[in-house]
């Protein structure tokens, strides 16, 4: 009975990944592409949880809060380049006389 | 035009505290569980590149006025120290120990001296990343 739930939790999970994959590729502008890689990592975080419940293990737990960390960086850091065009400044009061 | 990004400066100050902790974790954890002194390194790491992102590379110059390349040195020295240091005890080179002891807080603990050798390597990645990041990033 649990089997078969995880079994198709991971399915639904996949398919939802594969979804986000087409928006990645096809998205029309950058920020759709972002919003795709974070949602794919969020993905990512929820089929890592099911995998743990899987292999009856609780050595990916902290796997969890690692790929949520990396994605919420990742994602801050393609935001401000979108809209600055620079990832990390020297100085934001002023910014022309570097 | 100055951009008043608020809620992304508001929420780094409380989301870098949770980020450090969980980096000290990930570094004590790393005896019996996944974790270590290498990914406990890069958490820290990411941290600080998370108040770089949120504020300017000056003023995290200014809050944590530490030169990143010192702290590589002094993790390669610690590694090598702990290294050497069995060579007191008449042991190998990088021989390692470990003992229970009574703490006053945590009751019976297990200290192991690779713990030390794990400052090193945390001391090291954190140098080294933070190296990398700051030097590429500064656009001068």
């Amino acid at each position: 009975m649990l089997e078969g739930m995880l079994t198709a939790a991971a399915i639904i999970l996949s398919l939802s990944i594969l979804t986000c994959m087409y928006r990645v590729i096809k998205g029309p502008s950058m920020p759709d592409r972002i919003i795709a890689l974070d949602t794919i990592g969020i993905n990512m975080i929820a089929l890592v949880a099911v995998l743990c419940v899987h292999m009856k293990t609780q050595a990916f737990l902290e796997l969890i809060l690692v790929v949520g960390i990396l994605a919420f960086l990742g994602t801050i850091a393609f935001a401000k380049y979108i809209e600055k065009g620079v990832v990390l400044e020297h100085d934001r009061d002023h910014p022309d006389d570097r | 035009m100055k951009i008043n990004d608020v809620i992304l400066q508001t929420a780094a100050k409380i989301v870098v505290f949770i980020i450090l902790t969980f980096s000290i974790y990930l570094f004590f954890a790393g005896h019996n569980n996944p974790g270590g002194g290498f990914i406990g390194g890069l958490m820290t790491a990411g941290g600080l590149v998370l108040l770089c992102l949120a504020y300017d590379t000056k003023t995290i110059r200014k809050v944590l006025p530490v030169d990143f390349r010192i702290v590589t040195a002094i993790g390669l020295l610690v590694a090598t120290l702990t290294g050497l240091g069995s060579f007191l005890f008449g042991a190998p080179f990088l021989s390692h120990t470990f003992d229970y002891f009574t703490l006053p807080l945590l009751g019976k603990t297990e200290l192991a001296t690779a713990t030390l050798f794990e400052i090193g390597v945390y001391l090291t990645v954190v140098g080294v990343s933070m190296t990398i990041i700051l030097s590429i990033g500064e656009d001068r």
